[in-house]
């Protein structure tokens, strides 16, 4: 338990490099969150045996990771705990896919293999693309960008109020665990009916609390519609930033450009 | 400011569930004054607070604000006038930041965004937090938590003060800020607590409620003297007004 909630609250850690002040953090979220979609839909468009096609669009979190003074390792620790879903995703194909697709050395490598360590990849660039994004934006930037390129509003309400409460959740959720451990011995009171009590419990709770929150948000004059304070100004800074590295994106992805610079270096060898 | 009267008369509510939480209770308060709500756990504090920023109506008997009656179409403006303190800051801290959660209110009352952020900034250095404006409120500690509470009720400039234990969970040191910035607001304040001795500091009159009903209602030091009537409504004397138990061992 104590390790899942460590891990849980660095969640809260990848937020505050948000509060960070490099040109990158200054930017409309809307640019970084279109950027970033259009980098993910591009990257998991390819087909299922794709690899060096893959290669150049590290270029996008490199730069990113770089200009915006974050921690690499930190987010590379963040990236391998999560690591093991992609793993298990992608593990059985060299199982089921055994046609070789071609030779390293006298080794043949399976279509499995090949794409499975093309799940591996999309897994590393999606996701610490999306990592950059909230170290980038704040989660709140996110919802706020979200809502703002025409997400329904609801949703995005919801998805802001489940990030600020899932800290006060887990915490709950831990003290009830913690109570149950401290009065369990040799495994009695540890079974799936005091488990199914527990969450029923969590969920009373839970619904006592949203009931409270919601008087609250009541008496200070909530209609529905969350204002913020902050301005966003999308300006040529962030035209540019969205074309910019989207342009490329899709140049890449239409292109394969280390297969050009591999034929154009056999070219000039021959 | 307004004379801004809280007048309650023959309060009456039921819960669904057949808990008679209070059964006829009448108080009136005249401006600027300081109110303790006292009594039992369940005696019905909370229901009646509940009552007087109308997220409940009365099943009978009257809330009225300023000589305003409580009803659905006074509601928005009379929560503009009372601001209300939880007892657990984490279900009133819900935006993102400290600033944004002082901002809600305001910008929901659709005032101009300067205006906005003067009242904020003047609200938070009100309790000493300003330095706390672009923290996430999960990462402030007990203490912070609260004066960020009580500033994001500030920043709508209510006229009276309703709050729900505001001492419980805080260190000593916290209480005793906490204490000292409450006895510089002007406003009228209610304030329902088992902390007595905070009672003593902060409110001249001090209204005991047992079982849904006012048993006493009168200066604080004169209901505080009288034994008997704490014992019944399950309280104590404040430790400020009981004998030393390290002086008077030694006269023995």
């Amino acid at each position: 338990m104590s390790r899942i909630d460590s891990a849980f609250f660095e969640i809260g850690s990848l937020d505050t490099l948000a509060v960070l002040d490099t040109p990158l953090h200054r930017l409309d979220p809307r640019a970084k969150v279109i950027t970033t979609l259009v980098f993910i839909l591009c990257v998991v468009s390819f087909e299922k045996y794709q690899l060096s096609a893959l290669l150049p669009f590290f270029i996008f979190p490199l730069v990113l990771v770089g200009s915006g003074r974050l921690p690499g390792i930190f987010l590379l620790k963040k990236l391998l705990l999560i690591a093991p879903f992609a793993f298990f995703i992608g593990i059985f194909n060299p199982f089921f896919d055994r046609e070789i697709l071609f030779y390293l050395g006298s080794v043949g490598i399976s279509g499995g293999w090949v794409s499975f360590a093309s799940i591996l990849l999309r897994f590393t660039l999606t996701v610490s693309a999306t990592l950059i994004l909230i170290a980038t934006t704040g989660f709140s930037g996110v919802c706020m960008a979200l809502e703002k390129i025409g997400a329904p509003r609801v949703f995005t309400i919801q998805l802001l109020f489940l990030y600020r409460y899932l800290f006060v959740l887990v915490d709950e959720a831990q003290r009830l665990v913690r109570a149950r451990a401290l009065r369990s011995f040799k495994g009695r009171g540890t079974g799936m009916a005091v488990f199914g009590q527990i969450v029923g419990q969590l969920l009373l709770r839970t619904i006592d609390r949203a009931q409270r929150i919601h008087l609250a948000m009541r008496c200070r004059g909530f209609t529905g519609e969350i204002r913020q304070l902050r301005k966003i100004h999308f300006g040529h800074a962030e035209l540019l930033f969205t074309l910019g590295w989207s342009g490329l994106f899709v140049a890449l992805r239409c292109w394969n450009l280390p297969e050009m610079l591999g034929a154009f270096l056999l070219e000039l060898a021959r | 400011m307004s004379h801004h009267i809280v007048e309650v008369q023959d309060l009456r509510y039921t819960y669904p569930d057949g808990t008679a939480a209070i059964r006829g209770i009448s108080f009136r308060l005249t401006h600027g004054e300081s109110v303790a709500i006292v009594g039992a756990n369940g005696a019905g504090k909370s229901t009646l607070l509940m009552h007087l920023n109308g997220y409940l109506t009365p099943q009978q008997g009257v809330v009225s604000i300023g000589h305003v009656p409580l009803t659905k179409a006074t509601l928005d403006t009379l929560r503009r006038t009372v601001g209300m303190v939880f007892q657990d800051p984490d279900d009133q801290l819900f935006m993102p930041t400290v600033f944004d959660d002082v901002a809600f209110g305001p910008l929901n009352l659709g005032l101009p965004p300067d205006m906005v952020k003067t009242r904020v900034t003047q609200a938070l250095e009100r309790v000493d937090a300003l330095h706390l404006k672009d923290r996430p409120p999960y990462k402030l500690s007990g203490g912070e938590k609260r004066a960020v509470a009580i500033a994001a009720v500030l920043s709508m400039a209510p006229d009276v003060l309703v709050m729900d234990e505001p001492t419980t969970g805080l260190d000593p040191h916290g209480r005793r800020l906490l204490i000292e910035q409450l006895a510089g607001f002007e406003h009228t304040k209610i304030i329902a607590t088992h902390d007595l001795d905070m009672v003593l500091d902060l409110c001249r009159r001090t209204i005991v409620i047992h079982a849904g009903q006012v048993v006493a209602d009168g200066p604080t030091g004169e209901i505080f003297d009288n034994g008997p009537l704490l014992e019944n409504c399950h309280l104590e004397k404040p430790l400020r007004m009981q004998g030393c138990p390290v002086c008077s061992a030694r006269t023995l």
